[in-house]
């Protein structure tokens, strides 16, 4: 049908890309998470006057360009002599910039609880900490599951930008098989699928989640 | 003359009108009353065409509405239609809201097409509410802005489709009696409703609809205070 | 802590290279959104057609602009047509994937929009006497427009910050290109670099700010 002059041990580097891909993911979602909630929490407690600051430092992620964003923390941790290798660089910049997207929905998933509700918990005479904690948690965490799934699709698309650092993620791989088979079309269209079908198990983690949620609404 | 002969309508496998006969001559006033369900408000949209018929016909002023060859758009002029839901179009004024088909269906020059809609949102009392958008408005104004925009088209035929069961308790009243003025004004109207006192009061006949079928047609006297039908004795002794 | 000593006064004197460089990248996005913004229409039209290989062609943009990183849209576009013997310059293989990756977005964009306006719009307007295409014209688009608005306008945005992503392939008169050419011969990284984040913020709150102005005269109800 068509030959290729890709071999098996080419197959394995682009394995190990996807793989750097994901670890680059996991890392800066679940770091990008737990700030989300902590910065989301602090701006809904606060209001929108004192936590300007906050938001406004939370919009920078939003509003610069991710690869801008990479090659200041690369340039910060060397200026302060760090010595983070760009894993490490990599994953703090993509943290923030997790953190920046996830607080928006962990603010907007607090909103969404009604105000009756967390009345009513309150006048049971429980803590602040335990209506967050029993009443605005669980609520909350079902309304912005969806968005969190985007984010985290949006993330693991976004971190192929660390191969400005020199981390060899997917897209890195195929680019170097690229120059060294010269089929680009052939390979590029294999790290799309590739791309797709790590997509595919997290797009579906998510609905099945809803679907399990939705029978106790 | 709107003439309905024997139409058949069905939703899938679910057949709604089951052989509808009637006349409506100009100048009068039906209601059509009966439960839900009971292929009432489908007859409505089959006068207009806005939906098809199994078989059958509807004629009016002798063009048949399910005909190939009838153009629709050029009908539905002539047959005015109102909602239960009014469909206010809300990115547009009340003024725009009934100006817009007379300028782009009928084609008529701005100042014209004004003129017209100025008239008829004076004639159902809106005439302060020019420009405002109808979301700043309650139910019963909105519903009344969409009698103004059927009646901009000079319509010689006016359909209203349960236009007050959407309406907070307090606005049906000011609803009703823009339909009892039409009435008295001398237009063609076919209304399906849910008030009875209405019925009485503004019909020359009320037609009694059940599953599908017009078990009943009589003047408002007759049908109300002896009715024929077990099934018409049934709903009223109900509905009272 | 810090030996470092920061040398601003470079990064200022390339402050005008570093505008011109902005106008190029503000350059690329426009005309990104306007030639998404077109294929999104013929997108969205295939998916109404009924017609499955349209609809599938469509669907299948949607899905792999969506699903897959906006650089390797673009990378396609400078290597993947390398293979038909199309070798496009690194400005047009940039514009080329942001192009791609607009038109995914905006044609969801439009359909979750047509979606939201409740078919007893287009109802209303056909019991006047309206055709299809005036009922449509004049009832259901300006209210699926004000819907579209918001979330095209952060496409917009979106398209600003992947200019950046031209760099990756040689592209060197856009901001991103602009100030890596002056880094590469200054070394004097975080001074351009933050000069360059300064500009891009400024660009993108500037957009959304017009966006907003625009809303607010164009969408008065």
């Amino acid at each position: 049908m068509f030959s290729t002059a890709l071999t098996w041990s080419d197959l394995a580097f682009l394995a190990h890309g996807a793989g750097m891909t994901l670890a680059v993911t996991a890392v800066s979602v679940a770091a990008g998470t737990v700030l989300g909630i902590v910065f989301g929490v602090i701006r809904f407690q606060f209001g929108p006057y004192w936590s300007a600051p906050l938001t406004f430092a939370l919009d920078i992620f939003r509003s610069v360009p991710l690869l801008i964003q990479l090659v200041l923390g690369n340039a910060l941790q060397s200026i302060a002599k760090l010595g983070w290798p760009p894993f490490t660089t990599s994953c703090v910049v993509l943290s923030l910039y997790t953190a920046a997207y996830c607080t928006e929905i962990v603010r907007g998933g607090i909103d969404s609880v009604p105000v009756n509700t967390r009345r009513a918990a309150r006048s049971l005479g429980m803590t602040w900490w335990q209506d967050m904690r029993y009443i605005v948690a669980p609520l909350a965490t079902r309304v912005s599951l969806p968005s969190w799934i985007g984010l985290t699709l949006g993330v693991m698309k976004d971190s192929a930008l660390v191969l400005w650092l020199g981390l060899i993620e997917l897209l890195r791989a195929s680019q170097i098989l690229v120059t060294r088979l010269q089929e680009p079309l052939f390979i590029l269209l294999l790290c799309g699928a590739i791309y797709f079908v790590i997509s595919l198990p997290i797009a579906r983690f998510g609905r099945y989640l809803e679907e399990r949620w939705s029978p106790n609404d | 003359m709107i003439e309905i002969e024997n139409v058949h309508k069905s939703f899938g496998s679910l057949e709604v009108l089951k052989g509808i006969d009637l006349t409506v001559r100009k100048g009068e006033v039906v209601t059509v009353i009966g439960g839900s369900g009971s292929g009432k408000s489908t007859l409505l949209t089959c006068i207009n065409g806005l939906e098809t018929i199994a078989s059958g016909r509807v004629v009016i002023d002798g063009t048949d509405v399910h005909a190939k060859s009838t153009d629709l758009n050029k009908l539905r002029q002539k047959v005015g239609i109102v909602f239960q839901q009014w469909n206010a179009f809300p990115h547009l004024t009340v003024l725009e809201n009934v100006m817009l088909a007379p300028r782009k269906v009928l084609g008529l020059p701005k100042e014209k097409a004004e003129e017209i809609a100025v008239k008829q949102l004076t004639h159902v009392g809106l005439a302060e509410k020019l420009s405002v958008y109808p979301s700043r408005m309650s139910g019963g104004q909105q519903q009344r802005m969409a009698i103004a925009r059927a009646l901009a088209m000079s319509p010689t035929y006016m359909l209203f489709d349960e236009v007050t069961s959407a309406l907070d308790p307090m606005l049906v009243g000011e609803v009703l009696d823009t339909l009892r003025m039409l009435a008295s004004e001398g237009m063609t109207m076919i209304c399906v409703t849910h008030e009875m006192k209405f019925a009485r009061e503004v019909s020359d006949r009320v037609a009694f609809f059940h599953q599908g079928i017009m078990a009943e047609i009589a003047p408002p006297e007759q049908l109300f205070d002896a009715p024929q039908h077990t099934e018409t004795k049934k709903f009223l002794a109900a509905t009272h | 802590m810090f030996s470092y000593t920061f040398h601003w006064n470079q990064a200022f004197r390339a402050l005008p290279q570093m505008l011109d460089g902005a106008l190029v990248t503000l350059e690329i996005a426009l005309l990104s959104m306007a030639i998404g913004l077109a294929l999104a229409i013929a997108l969205t039209v295939f998916r109404l057609s009924g017609n499955r290989v349209l609809s599938g062609v469509a669907t299948a943009w949607v899905e792999v602009a969506r699903n897959t990183p906006a650089l390797f849209q673009i990378y396609m576009a400078h290597f993947g047509l390398g293979n038909f013997g199309i070798h496009l310059s690194p400005f047009t293989a940039l514009l080329a994937g942001i192009a791609f990756n607009n038109a995914g977005y905006l044609a969801e964009n439009f359909r979750g929009a047509l979606k939201a306006i409740p078919e007893t719009q287009a109802r209303a307007g056909r019991s006047l006497g309206m055709s299809s295409l005036q009922a449509f014209r004049y009832i259901v688009l300006p209210q699926m427009l004000r819907v579209a608005f918001l979330p095209a306008t952060n496409q917009m945005v979106w398209a600003i910050l992947m200019t950046s992503l031209g760099v990756t392939v040689g592209m060197s008169s856009d901001l991103a290109g602009v100030t890596q050419e002056l880094n590469a011969r200054s070394f004097r990284t975080f001074e351009f670099f933050a000069l360059a984040a300064v500009i891009y913020y400024l660009i993108a709150k500037a957009v959304t700010l017009a966006a907003r102005l625009l809303a607010a005269r164009m969408f008065r109800y």
